[in-house]
């Protein structure tokens, strides 16, 4: 078990807004920067409120748009917030970014690598940057992949040459190989294999079981987040909606909800994904 | 105490070396790529060489080894320049930028180590350019002071890194504008400092604008040591004048990019799409 006191994330009334090019009719026009140019504001986050415990796994839902990245990026200290606070493991992430880097890390839906380069010299150039020795490195890369169903005889291989599922399993690897106390999975399993997903899945699972890294994972999969996920965040527009284990959330969604896909559209008030999904292009 | 001290330089090392192997490592992987290239700026040297065949036997290697000089150490300035300015530009195409800059290491490391490498890279592409093109001209440096040039070219070092840290500013803040704006930047430099041309016979209005170039002082010291033999004790009054402009431009361009960086954070430039 993890030796935190308080939460491994606390997030009070977060705010974030963006701001883009303002098109011809729409509302909400503000005017921004040295040139005084015609924005749009897109409040991204909301006054969003969550806590995460030490050890568990903490699903977020939500459309495309509905602010599921954004809040995972305000916590890495990649953004920061414009109103209100976030505190990994007791830390500002405004003031402590690179003491709360060394516990993190992060797996997003985009396998981000130099494609030219081999999986494992990628992994080599993370390991150097977390302050791992070259022989450690080896040896964590090996295990993960290994417990991942990834061929030992790929590691040498380019990125480039890989499928997406391979891809996102080097990125796991990744994350996994420095020991983060906190992992943020931003859609790891989105576009992958069945077969990719169904190993990811089962990883993640592993993982839960020790109770040793607390976990963050976004996801478009509502039989994923049932299955991994301790409790759930339901986001809609940049606001939190639900939170809540997913049993709970089934009790409140009504007695005629059948699967956690009917829950999620449940508390966010549309029909299915098409109408969850039209706000997107009004975000 | 100083376990712990031990413990950081060798973690700050590591990362500096982190940065110089992958980024020798995407070299070798684009081998192909880089022998072209480095066939281009052979070829460019010799022909801006060639050109000096137009004087009088008796000026013919001296103007040679003009040129020569400033195909060289423009070829050297740029390369670290553009490593160093395009370093975010890259980890932007790739894609990795959020995870270099999620990393848990100082925002000096990681600069310092790409102006490592942009100086090891850039030294090792000139020598290849170097051996060329004497073996071309069979140029004669019977009044040249070649440990001068070298102490000329590593002082010039620090101020391009200086300036590349300002313009991978740029970059970061737009990706597709500031990958523009660095190669006007380089441009510009390339005009102002007489790379090819002694800086007077620019138009006055120009003029002036060479003497704010730190290239303007490498190549005139750098010509000062190959052609009039000129020793550290004739140059290091300029020698130091440069040394003190690439002192101040690091941590000044450090700076701007720090800053720049909490503006990217701010307004959530610091991704793939910028």
């Amino acid at each position: 078990m993890l030796h935190q006191t308080g939460p491994v994330i606390h997030c009070d009334h977060v705010v974030k807004r963006f701001y883009e090019d303002a098109q011809p009719g729409d509302s909400g026009v503000v005017r921004r920067g040295l040139w005084r140019r015609r924005k749009r504001e897109v409040t991204a986050v909301a006054g969003i409120s969550l806590d995460a415990q030490a050890g568990e796994v903490l699903g977020i839902l939500g459309a495309n748009g509905s602010g599921k990245s954004t809040l995972i990026r305000l916590i890495s200290t990649l953004l920061l917030p414009d109103d209100g606070t976030i505190e990994v493991f007791g830390l500002d992430v405004t003031k402590h970014a690179r003491e709360i880097r060394r516990r993190i890390n992060r797996v997003s839906v985009e396998a981000s690598f130099f494609k030219k380069l081999s999986a494992l010299e990628n992994l080599m150039f993370t390991g150097r940057l977390y302050g791992l020795g070259a022989q450690e490195t080896r040896q964590r890369v090996h295990y993960i992949l290994g417990r991942l169903g990834f061929s030992a005889a790929k590691v040498n291989a380019t990125l480039e040459s890989m499928s997406r599922g391979q891809q996102q399993k080097v990125a796991i690897a990744r994350a996994f190989m420095t020991t983060p106390e906190l992992l943020l999975l931003d859609e790891p399993t989105t576009g992958l294999d069945p077969k990719s997903r169904r190993d990811v899945q089962d990883f993640v699972e592993e993982i839960k079981a020790r109770r040793e890294t607390t976990i963050i994972l976004t996801t478009h999969d509502m039989a994923e987040a049932e299955r991994l996920c301790d409790r759930v965040a339901i986001l809609d527009a940049g606001r939190l909606v639900a939170l809540d284990t997913p049993q709970a959330l089934k009790q409140q969604a009504g007695a005629d909800v059948e699967s956690f896909e009917d829950v999620f559209f449940a508390f966010v008030g549309r029909e299915d994904w098409e109408e969850a999904m039209a706000d997107e292009d009004l975000a | 105490m100083r376990t712990s001290l031990e413990g950081a330089i060798a973690r700050e090392t590591g990362t500096l070396y982190a940065f110089v192997e992958r980024n020798f490592r995407l070299v070798k992987r684009y081998l192909s790529w880089e022998i072209v290239f480095l066939f281009y700026n052979v070829i460019n040297a010799l022909t801006i060489g060639l050109i000096g065949y137009q004087v009088p036997a008796g000026q013919r290697n001296t103007t040679i080894l003009y040129l020569v000089i400033g195909a060289l150490l423009w070829g050297y300035l740029s390369i670290l320049f553009d490593e160093v300015a395009n370093s975010i530009s890259y980890e932007r195409w790739e894609g990795t930028i959020e995870y270099t800059f999620m990393a848990p290491i100082r925002r000096l490391t990681h600069l310092l180590g790409t102006c490592l490498y942009g100086v090891t890279y850039g030294i090792a592409r000139t020598l290849v350019v170097l051996v060329a093109v004497a073996l071309f001209f069979h140029l004669s440096l019977s009044h040249a002071n070649l440990w001068a040039a070298v102490v000329v070219l590593l002082v010039s070092s620090l101020s391009f890194m200086g300036l590349g840290l300002i313009a991978a500013v740029l970059p970061l803040l737009s990706t597709e504008r500031g990958a523009q704006a660095t190669h006007i930047i380089q441009g510009v430099i390339l005009l102002i400092s007489g790379v090819y041309y002694p800086v007077t016979v620019l138009p006055h209005w120009v003029q002036w604008l060479s003497w704010l170039s730190p290239a303007t002082y490498s190549l005139e010291m750098a010509r000062s040591a190959l052609l009039n033999d000129a020793g550290l004790g004739d140059l290091w009054l300029s020698l130091l004048k440069l040394a003190i402009i690439g002192v101040l431009l690091i941590p000044v361009g450090l700076c701007i990019f720090v800053v720049a960086e909490r503006w990217a954070m701010r307004t959530g430039r610091l991704k793939r799409n910028g």
